[in-house]
């Protein structure tokens, strides 16, 4: 496979991944503010799940 | 991937997944609301009206605090005396029948500190949390159903590595996040189930390893017990039991093991004869005062009848695990929003699984129905040459 196949295939994952995995670790080592730089990063998967399943609705809606 | 290990994946992602996916919708429903349990304990409790006893000053001596819970409780002992980092002010004394009786036999006794008095309602094994408490934890097996829900766990696990796996052949000529909504009912849940479980990936994978970690609580106790703390009171172990009436000032000794680790704080305290400390000693468990090593704890052992401290050690590894497992597991560490992103994230593991059984359902129906037409044309030709 080459780079290009295997960066839009597996790119958004990886990036997810890294940034839940900074969120859950984050706000175990750090209090404060880290907490809330831990709940953002968190919520980007949420949003990206919210996005697409609402755009999935819109699109049976149709 | 060549199509026969594509096949083999899809082999193990089917069968790891339906074995564990009935306890895991159960682990996902009764999980929810523990999310949750203090806020919904703050709200359901009812509190005792501060006292006029206020004393001023530094308040009440741990030994009034514990004379006061054995009079509320004639007939119990208490066993540990802990406190939490929720509730600042109270003190938590934990009664049963007896030092050594089953870990499910106990009284939570909530006490003010500064009065001296109880301040709340006891918890006991009974109610809406415990119950649901205990169909996760173990399905009110005791230690063979923790066990087994870490198999469940380990299989869940194994689910979602052959679903990563199996993700890359699927999705290889489609965008990230594509859902096909208008060919089938099928293909529009498979791309969903896809979809969210690549999303929640890492979550889910953290929350199911260190699920399993948390099932192996007693496995690590177990080897603490027989290890250090065996090694730790070994100069005890001929020495008779001590009676309660001589034991030395509960205070003074925190003192002293608070002195000995000044960075640390008391948690947890082990009364002689208890599991986590010997017949001879108060274990007196200090945690950190960071936001990592207040997770952890360190051992502090006091001779209960001299107050004298006499030993006091880090955690092995394997504990040290356990204690970080926890936090990971139970998304208590980041504020209610962070119980809110495990909540929906929970929501979401819930959606995978039922998408999942659906594929599993109509699949199984679709072969049934190819099986049946199958042996009809079987049948129609058998009979067409005779």
């Amino acid at each position: 496979m080459n780079n290009n196949l295997f960066f839009r295939l597996w790119g958004v994952p990886i990036l997810l991944g890294l940034v839940t995995l900074a969120g859950l670790i984050i706000a175990l080592v750090r209090d404060g503010f880290w907490d809330i730089l831990s709940s953002f990063l968190m919520a980007i998967p949420l949003a990206i799940i919210g996005y697409c399943l609402g755009r999935m609705g819109r699109e049976k809606g149709k | 991937m060549s199509a026969k290990s594509a096949k083999r994946w899809f082999w193990w992602h089917k069968w790891s997944s339906l074995v564990c996916t009935l306890f895991l919708l159960l682990l996902c429903l009764t999980g929810l609301p523990l999310i949750f349990h203090h806020e919904i304990e703050e709200l359901t409790e009812e509190k005792h009206p501060p006292s006029d006893h206020q004393i001023e000053g530094e308040g009440v001596s741990l030994d009034e605090i514990i004379r006061n819970g054995n009079q509320i409780y004639p007939d119990q002992v208490v066993r540990y005396v802990f406190w939490t980092e929720d509730e600042p002010g109270l003190v938590y004394l934990s009664l049963a029948d007896s030092v050594n009786a089953p870990p499910d036999n106990y009284i939570i006794l909530p006490m003010d500190e500064s009065s001296g008095l109880q301040a709340k309602e006891p918890a006991t094994a009974e109610g809406f949390m415990y119950i649901m408490l205990r169909l996760h934890v173990d399905l009110f097996a005791g230690i063979g159903g923790k066990l087994f829900m870490g198999l469940m766990g380990m299989l869940f696990v194994v689910s979602i590595i052959s679903g990563v796996v199996l993700y890359g052949p699927i999705m290889k000529k489609y965008d990230f996040g594509m859902i096909r909504t208008h060919r089938s009912a099928r293909l529009k849940w498979l791309d969903t189930h896809n979809f969210l479980g690549i999303v929640a990936l890492v979550w889910t994978l953290v929350v199911g390893v260190t699920g399993v970690i948390n099932t192996l609580s007693d496995v690590v106790l177990g080897l603490w017990q027989q290890g250090q703390l065996a090694e730790m009171t070994s100069a005890y172990v001929d020495a008779k039991p001590l009676d309660p009436d001589t034991f030395y000032s509960l205070d003074l000794a925190i003192k002293a093991a608070e002195d000995a680790a000044p960075d640390k704080k008391t948690a947890l305290v082990a009364m002689p004869g208890t599991a986590f400390s010997s017949m001879h000693h108060y274990a007196v468990f200090l945690r950190g005062t960071t936001p990592l090593t207040s997770r952890l704890v360190m051992p502090a052992l006091l001779d209960a009848s001299t107050g004298e401290l006499t030993d006091m050690r880090a955690m092995p590894w394997f504990v040290n695990v356990l204690f970080l497992s926890q936090p990971l597991h139970f998304g208590d560490y980041g504020g209610l929003t962070l119980k809110i992103i495990w909540a929906i994230l929970d929501l979401v593991t819930i959606l995978i699984l039922v998408t999942g059984l659906y594929l599993w359902i109509s699949r199984f129906r679709a072969m049934k129905t190819a099986n049946i037409t199958l042996k009809e044309t079987k049948i129609k030709t058998a009979l067409l040459h005779e």
